[in-house]
């Protein structure tokens, strides 16, 4: 069953704060899901559904985090992918929503890495040793780093791709960044900066890598029948795809592309839409390295293509012939929870809604795509794509 | 860089992976092997990733192979280089590239299996140039 045009999106909502010392995690669910509720114009108890993920809602099944807020639910799904679990969740909800099992969905993150003081991107993190990989790979030290390190390390060597071209994706999302007066990194950065900045994980620079941030945001899923009867502009899914990549035993491994590959197709099949139809993107930018990836995996360019089509301003909106992340993206803006498959979603709802900033508003936007990943692109990871339509 | 030596921690071995282990302490690296698929793969496990076959053993792997990628870790201190290094019997593994300057690391070369202590004085697993 296509679940195409069976759900819209009519509330999204992006927690303002980067910092939150004296915020509670809950608290920060809290105040993003008031925040999508209020934009959507429905009020707390219209929700019957709800969607989080279990890494960022500690508890059992997200119990704790319905109590805190006081939902009434009749549908609750808890599905961790990582950073891709708000886009694999706007899929789940409009297949809850196409089989009646819920009418207006919640969807949550938020995330305060950064009053924690955890080191994502540079210190290994221990898990539970039940985790069958974890013995095998913990103490040879893979952070996040590094492990996207070693695919940017393949790709430069299967594809020639260069430092330069992977600094594009920085000085692009740099450009959205000056306007947005939220973001972490305002400032208007050149390839120069990038690749002068310090190496943190060979070949990847500091410039190369997210920010660390708390905050969060949530959006508001809901059926055509309700979402034509609100007011704001009506945001609609046409098509939606999550894949898993792992090794297979060390058979498959192959760090030069992503579960993107698998993902976009399903999403385009089912949008019926092609590349060119695409306005805007929203593509997961943990690392500059990722977007390369991803937009080869998703058919925006020939494999190994990336380095190239990402060159010379091509991601710049007004500039280029691929607007991406146009809110400044994980690179500059904010990379809440260290999660960023929530933003991806609220700035492509912003663009199709025509509510992105005026200087980076795409004109015309009437489709757009949001992609992400979670887990790792150096051992396992989801993939998720989202295609969105404003009617 | 090389001389100081990274400090392996130790990761508690769960039911079933303790050969593994025990021959890494003894210098030995097992890799597991699906005797339907007649394939290696790695990391060995109790069932056959490819087909699910539980008719699986463990069997040391000669120890060498080619580097596929690697990172050098430069705020670890000491500096580390993570790299997966695919074995002359097909499956491809993550470790560590140890006992060189990282910065003479290439993909493609040859490396050689070497063990080195852990935490608590077991060996684990890493590669070092052929």
């Amino acid at each position: 069953m296509s679940t195409k045009g069976k759900a819209y999106i009519v509330g999204a909502y992006e927690h303002p704060t980067r910092k939150a010392p004296d915020t509670s995690l809950a608290q920060l669910h809290a105040e993003v899901a008031k925040g999508a509720i209020e934009d959507a114009g429905l009020s707390k108890d219209d929700i019957d559904g709800y969607f989080c993920a279990a890494g960022d809602t500690p508890g059992l099944g997200g119990n704790s985090f319905a109590d805190y807020m006081g939902l009434r639910l009749k549908h609750i799904d808890t599905t961790d992918t990582g950073g891709s679990s708000y886009l694999v969740h706007v899929g789940h909800a409009a297949q809850a929503i196409a089989a009646g099992k819920c009418n207006i969905a919640l969807v949550t993150l938020a995330g305060r890495p950064r009053s924690e003081g955890v080191q994502t991107g540079t210190n290994p993190r221990m898990g539970n040793p039940s985790q069958p990989d974890l013995q095998f790979e913990f103490p040879y030290g893979p952070a996040t780093a590094n492990m996207y390190a070693m695919c940017a390390m393949r790709h430069m060597h299967q594809y020639g791709t260069t430092s330069e071209q992977l600094a594009w994706v920085k000085v692009a999302a740099s450009h959205h960044a000056q306007y947005n007066p939220h973001a972490m990194l305002p400032k208007v950065v050149t390839v120069e900066d990038v690749v002068n900045s310090p190496l943190v994980a060979d070949p990847l620079h500091r410039l190369d890598c997210c920010v660390i941030s708390d905050g969060g945001g949530a959006l508001i899923v809901t059926k055509p029948e309700i979402a034509k009867s609100l007011k704001r502009p009506l945001v609609k899914v046409i098509g939606t795809g999550e894949a898993v990549k792992h090794q297979m035993g060390g058979q498959d491994l192959d760090l030069t592309f992503s579960a993107g590959r698998w993902s976009g197709k399903r999403a385009f099949e089912e949008a019926g839409v092609k590349h060119k139809d695409i306005k805007y993107a929203s593509i997961y930018d943990s690392f500059t390295i990722t977007v390369v990836m991803q937009l080869e995996d998703l058919g925006f360019c020939e494999v190994g293509q990336g380095g190239k089509f990402v060159s010379d301003g091509n991601l710049i909106s007004g500039v280029g012939k691929l607007p991406f992340n146009t809110d400044g993206g994980g690179l500059c803006n904010n990379h809440p929870g260290n999660r960023g498959g929530m933003t991806k979603v609220i700035e492509a709802v912003r663009q199709l809604r025509g509510e992105a900033h005026p200087k980076v508003q795409v004109k015309n936007c009437d489709i757009a795509l949001a992609h992400g990943t979670g887990g790792s692109l150096g051992t396992r990871h989801v993939g998720a794509t989202v295609i969105m339509e404003r009617e | 860089m090389a001389g100081e030596e990274r400090i392996y921690p130790v990761v508690p071995a769960t039911p079933g992976s303790e050969p593994y282990w025990e021959a890494a302490n003894a210098g030995k690296l097992l890799l597991g092997y699906c005797k339907p698929c007649k394939k290696s793969y790695y990391y060995p496990r109790g069932v056959c990733p490819m087909c699910l076959s539980t008719d699986v053993e463990m069997r040391e792997s000669k120890g060498t192979g080619t580097i596929y990628t690697y990172s050098v870790m430069r705020p670890a201190k000491p500096p580390y280089v993570i790299a997966y290094v695919t074995l002359d019997e097909g499956p491809s593994m993550m470790t560590n590239i140890v006992d060189c300057d990282p910065a003479s690391v290439k993909i493609g070369q040859k490396v050689k299996a070497v063990f080195k202590p852990r935490e608590d004085g077991t060996k684990i697993v890493c590669f070092a140039p052929a």
